[in-house]
């Protein structure tokens, strides 16, 4: 009988997924001498024609990591849907939008105009910016277009199931990883897997009580304790709208929680969820105290939303009218 | 009907708690005063209940304005949902503006059982400040297809 297929992907990532994934250690070579890996551009020496001449469907399972954010990105999720029986948006790029997705909050031409013409170190007076396609003598060259919004996996093609983080843990990646070489029965489509069922907080074993909150600190601006709760101490942690499975690694480290596990369990949008819980720890009833504690909070959307703006239910920042 | 083809109607969703503002609208209805018809009342428990992701959601379905009307301070059925409510919109309007959504499209405002005719006025005026402010087309976002298009062509015209 051959080996199963297996391929892993990156989108717009940063590669920590890549190394999450080698992260489990020895039992990497579990891992590659149970599946035939068909597909691994960043570890192994693959071209995208190799994977076009596979037959449809012929990859048991792909990792897709990454969010998608140019033409590239995109055509290399649909091609990898068309390949794979099973596809797994693997990490919070791909599920969520993460780091990448941030650039939600502005628009392309402003991202050209940052980086192609503001920061200091650029020299660029005919104001030149990437062109899809461009006429050399060679003959015409062509790169891949950025879009204006960048967008989470499952935006894009069907996907099968999720695994959350930023990176994914990698006890979750090997628990997910043994339990497909054991044969264990598939969960329903569309399942988180590889993470918890209950929020950060729950994993945080930190005790939690009653919050009458007047003030927020920032991380740098005063040093927790490491015993209370740290939204308690008035440190912003996005535990309580996030979905577990990490270990509470950031609060162990007595850093709050960032959400990168993206949102908790029933909860739509991650960012929706913490401004309940913010409004709900805040003990106070006038509007100019309440605005002055909120001034406190610098950059909620990017605080917020940190890792889910492409997957919120605003999804980007809208062009000003 | 909208009879007027150039007149922009605003779609308006309006949370508005049982005890106070409901009572109030129903005020404003059994006296026949007259407000603008683009408000859609949903009827909560109270203030409070209105979750952030109501509000999102109801502009991500095509919403214009939301307008959320509880007990004045101190009058709250349940104690203080209605500060909570007031916390909520103040830390919410700032997750609009960080959206490049106008946070006037989100009004909170306290209407008692008696004041039918605050009700009329406050809708009235939302209606129109709404009106002024525009349809929010946030919808063409949702598709991969319109992505890399430049944004004028997701402009609606007038």
């Amino acid at each position: 009988m051959s080996k199963p297929k297996l391929a892993l992907y990156w989108a717009a990532s940063c590669g920590g997924c890549e190394v999450a994934v080698l992260d489990v250690a020895e039992k990497i070579l579990d891992v590659a001498g149970f599946f035939d890996i068909v597909f691994w551009p960043c570890a192994m020496d693959f071209k995208y024609k190799d994977v076009e001449a596979m037959a449809d469907g012929s990859i048991d399972l792909c990792l897709f990591n990454g969010a998608i954010r140019n033409s590239e990105n995109e055509s290399m999720a649909h091609l990898l849907r068309r390949k794979a029986k099973v596809l797994v948006a693997f990490g919070s790029c791909a599920m969520d939008g993460c780091i990448p997705g941030l650039a939600n909050l502005t628009t392309r031409k402003e991202i050209f105009e940052s980086s192609y013409q503001q920061t200091p170190s650029t020299l660029n007076p005919e104001g030149t910016r990437p062109r899809p396609v461009v006429a050399a003598t060679e003959g015409e060259l062509d790169i891949p277009e950025l879009y204006e919004s960048v967008q989470t996996l499952v935006q894009v093609v069907p996907v099968d199931y999720f695994i959350p983080g930023c990176p994914p843990q990698p006890p979750q990646i090997l628990a997910v990883m043994s339990a497909i070489m054991q044969g264990a029965a598939l969960p329903p489509a569309g399942s988180v897997i590889g993470a918890g069922e209950k929020t950060c907080c729950e994993e945080c074993g930190r005790p939690r009580k009653e919050k009458h909150l007047k003030h927020f600190y920032r991380v740098w601006e005063a040093e927790p304790n490491r015993e209370e709760c740290l939204l308690d101490q008035g440190v912003i942690c996005m535990g309580p709208a996030t979905r577990s499975g990490c270990g509470a690694l950031c609060v162990k480290a007595n850093m709050p929680c960032r959400g990168c596990y993206g949102a908790a369990p029933n909860v739509i949008d991650q960012g929706a969820k913490m401004v309940s819980a913010i409004s709900s720890v805040i003990d106070l009833q006038d509007p100019a105290e309440i605005d002055a504690v909120l001034d406190q909070i610098a950059d909620p959307v990017g605080t917020f939303y940190r890792f889910s703006v492409p997957n919120s239910m605003l999804h980007r920042k809208q062009p000003s009218a | 009907m909208n009879t007027n083809s150039n007149k922009f109607e605003p779609r308006i969703i309006g949370f508005l708690c049982n005890w106070c503002s409901y009572t109030g609208a129903d005020l404003a209805g059994t006296s026949r005063m007259k407000s603008a018809p683009n408000l859609r009342i949903i009827r909560l428990m109270c203030s409070g209940r209105v979750d952030p992701s109501f509000v999102l959601r109801a502009f991500q379905l095509g919403a214009d304005g939301i307008l959320v009307l509880g007990c004045h301070p101190g009058d709250c059925h349940y104690q203080e949902g209605n500060f909570k409510a007031l916390r909520r919109a103040l830390l919410l309007k700032r997750i609009l503006r960080g959206f490049g959504v106008d946070e006037r499209r989100l009004r909170l405002d306290w209407v008692s059982a008696a004041e039918g005719e605050k009700f009329a006025k406050v809708v009235n005026e939302f209606t129109e400040e709404v009106r002024a402010l525009g349809p929010l087309h946030l919808e063409t976002y949702m598709h991969p297809q319109s992505q890399g298009e430049e944004p004028e062509t997701l402009e609606v015209a007038a």
